[in-house]
């Protein structure tokens, strides 16, 4: 059986040799993915290119919008005082958020009236405007904050407005909030699928088509040796995959690696085997490779989509929420975030390694099923 | 250019495209089930996410705050804790996504110094869902305080004033309820548009090379543009049936507010399709094996296009090295396009900018392949 193996395993690695595009493909591609998906996925929003429109024009009204300004979040990228300019400022994507101090601000602010603040934000990108949203009423909440401390209060017996709460907030495993942390573990767990599953789908339907499987068929091999000598190097490519990527993730990005490397392994391992039974399954229901390629394709957007690398799967309705239990990717991106970031064990992960074991052989079983009937 | 050529290439391709029917069932079903799967998945939208409370005080003033999370409709539950540990516990299980921490002497500090704290830890592994998630429990705490002020300075018999105060109106165009589904789906049309474009058209030349019929190609009269246009016909209708599905599942299915022309929707869809097409079509002839070619396209187009077109992750947040690379991802353009005509309702001048790109982009696409296509068998 090992000979037969091994005489398999030289048969796929020499294939893989003389097409001059592989290294290329394998690896090129890959890190350079890794680096701009790496800086490319963010949801942070720090540069928010805001008008100021100020009919006020008064020292309170310059304070605010000074506030703005020094937040850091904000650039203000036009002052104007004609409201049309506001309109078409947003309307051509030149900002993002408006302040509108009308006249009187200064007045009401003095008089115990409150005065009214008008900001206008695009919400063609809801998280954007979301998050921008949030930042305004930081501001305006610090401005009030420090507008009340202001001796211009004579009356003393007035009740004291700062019943202030102060809240202390604490993000755990990352505390300065920076989302690559969370998106790159993401990276590598989506690249690898693809190069994997892409790689797998193409195995047994390219023996069809050219018309090698027959010589296959006579040979004294068995179906199972001949699915683990057409998944060995897949799996060994993947493995490096996550290594490679890995790496990059840590030196390169500087995430923080807390978890056991073993873990890590472990989980990969796992992840691999699910991944090589989606592109095995696919090999085996394709007939020609175009529609290994279709399916590889609508298959992969879906699988990266529902696996809560950029959407929160609690968000999703509960039809999708099930549907994302048989998507390998899920599992391992849980497993990697928590072993990059939280150092989790196996105490906390052992479902999500169950999960993906589950799936892996119940794929491999199946396409081995499938394509011993295809043989006989 | 010779009409009667081009019809025959185009007549050819068309029937290899329905003789494999289970591609082109492929082809056309499956950015339908795509859309209709990614529509409801693709949401940023804070739902269905747990709070979980410490409250070591357990009055009637913290009882009220913990009550007011559930009610004002972003947090589902909110589980009660007894200890520090059970909020380590309960956060590394996923049960909740933070918890609220309302210390012994909360209702006593508030009504004796004005002052009182409440500790919020949250999971920061997911920032974005933590950044959004904190601020609603920030506004809900801040609507308690105000509530808590106001019955305090009643209960002493005092008019709360109002010195320094800001009436903060926020006004929100385009998407007012702020829905992140409105501003993603037209994203996953240009995406699946993409993906099935060059997923067409990437292997009908490195067939004909895998199949040995190249030399009964070149061996016909046909020139290389007729190979090209013939070729690109029948997926060019293919990819518009395509582009229609999507786009009429986002208006009619998803109910994404449609405020632009539909001349625009078509001419601006039709000019994406070329290049998607065209970019297939350049890989077929460059890449001669079925595999290289569709990992290339796989490469060039299903990342890029998730992840730098603009339609999860904004542009202009960007690094500018990354920002500089966007520029060569055709699916920005089709992505800004889009939104634009769906929420804001643009007109084609309003879109000079994207459209500019895409023409550059097609023409540019439609000269390389003309030229990529040798008729020569080395």
């Amino acid at each position: 059986m090992f000979e037969r193996l091994y005489v398999m395993l030289m048969k796929e690695f020499i294939e893989l040799k003389r097409d001059r595009w592989a290294i290329f493909r394998l690896v090129v591609p890959l890190v350079l993915q890794v680096v701009i998906y790496g800086y490319a996925a963010t949801f942070t929003v720090n540069h928010v290119a805001t008008a100021v429109l100020d009919l006020d024009r008064s020292q309170a009204s310059r304070n605010l919008i000074s506030h703005f300004a020094a937040a850091g979040r904000f650039d203000i990228v036009d002052r104007t005082d004609d409201e049309r300019r506001i309109t078409h400022d947003i309307d051509t994507d030149q900002a993002t958020v408006a302040v509108l101090i009308h006249p009187g601000f200064e007045q009401d602010l003095n008089n115990g009236r409150s005065a009214a603040l008008e900001v206008v934000v695009d919400g063609t990108n809801s998280n954007t405007a979301l998050i921008a949203a949030g930042y305004v009423s930081q501001i305006v909440a610090q401005f009030e904050a420090e507008n009340s401390t202001d001796d211009r209060r004579p009356d003393t017996q007035v009740a004291p407005r700062t019943v202030t709460v102060s809240l202390q907030e604490r993000p755990w495993f990352n505390e300065s909030l920076d989302d690559r942390w969370f998106f790159i573990p993401g990276v590598i767990g989506t690249l690898t699928l693809m190069q994997v599953m892409s790689l797998t789908a193409f195995a047994i339907v390219r023996e069809r088509e050219v018309g090698t499987l027959e010589q296959v068929m006579v040979s004294p091999i068995r179906p199972f040796e001949f699915i683990l000598g057409k998944t060995l190097p897949f799996f060994l490519i993947g493995l490096g995959d996550i290594a490679l990527v890995a790496t990059i993730g840590v030196l390169w990005f500087r995430v923080p690696f807390v978890g056991s490397p073993w873990i890590m392994l472990l989980g990969a391992c796992l992840f691999l085997l699910a991944a090589l039974g989606l592109g095995l399954l696919l090999s085996a229901f394709s007939r020609t490779q175009q529609q290994a390629f279709a399916l590889n394709f609508f298959l992969l957007n879906p699988l990266f989509i529902l696996s809560g690398f950029a959407f929160p799967i609690s968000a999703m309705p509960k039809v999708l929420q099930w549907l994302t239990i048989i998507n390998p990717l899920r599992y391992f991106l849980v497993v990697i975030r928590a072993v990059f970031l939280k150092g989790a064990g196996i105490d906390v992960l052992w479902p999500d390694f169950a999960a993906m074991a589950i799936l892996g052989t119940g794929m491999l079983t199946l396409s081995v099923m499938r394509f011993r009937k295809s043989l006989d | 250019m010779n009409g009667r050529r081009l019809f025959a290439i185009a007549y050819k391709e068309t029937l290899q495209v329905c003789r494999d029917p289970r591609s082109l069932a492929i082809a056309l079903l499956m950015p339908l089930l795509q859309m209709a799967l990614l529509g409801y998945g693709v949401s940023l939208d804070i739902k269905n996410v747990s709070l979980c409370v410490y409250d070591q005080e357990n009055s009637q003033t913290s009882r009220d705050l913990t009550s007011r999370f559930v009610a004002s409709g972003w947090f589902e539950a909110v589980h009660a804790l007894d200890s520090d540990r059970a909020i380590r516990q309960a956060i590394d299980r996923g049960t909740c996504i933070g918890a609220l921490v309302i210390p012994v002497t909360f209702t006593k500090s508030m009504s004796s110094a004005g002052k009182a704290n409440i500790q919020t830890i949250f999971d920061g592994t997911d920032a974005n869902t933590t950044n959004i998630a904190t601020g609603y429990a920030k506004g809900v705490i801040a609507e308690a305080l105000t509530d808590f002020k106001n019955r305090w300075a009643q209960a002493h018999g005092l008019q709360p004033d109002a010195i320094g105060q800001i009436d903060l109106q926020l006004r929100v165009w385009f998407n007012a309820g702020l829905e992140s589904r409105n501003f993603i789906i037209p994203g996953v049309v240009a995406v699946i548009l993409a993906a099935v474009g060059a997923q067409l058209t990437s292997l009908t030349i490195s067939r004909e090379w895998e199949r040995g019929t190249m030399e009964q190609l070149i061996s016909t009269p046909v020139t290389a543009f007729e190979v090209m246009l013939g070729k690109l016909v029948p997926y060019f209708v293919i990819a518009l049936i395509d582009a229609a599905f999507c786009l009429l599942v986002t208006i009619f299915w998803f109910q994404v507010p449609f405020r632009g022309s539909v001349t625009t929707l078509v001419m601006t869809t039709a000019l994406f399709a070329v290049v998607v097409l065209g970019i297939g079509y350049l890989l077929s002839v460059r890449i001669r094996s079925q595999l290289g070619a569709s990992q290339i396209a796989l490469i060039l187009t299903m990342l890029p296009t998730t992840m730098l077109s603009g339609y999860t992750f904004p542009i202009d947040q960007m690094p500018a090295p990354v920002r500089a690379v966007t520029f060569l991802v055709y699916a920005r353009y089709y992505v800004s396009i889009l939104r634009s005509i769906f929420l804001k309702g643009s007109s084609l001048a309003d879109l000079a900018g994207p459209l500019l790109g895409l023409v550059i982009f097609a023409t540019v696409i439609a000269y390389l392949a003309a030229i990529a296509f040798r008729k020569r068998l080395d």
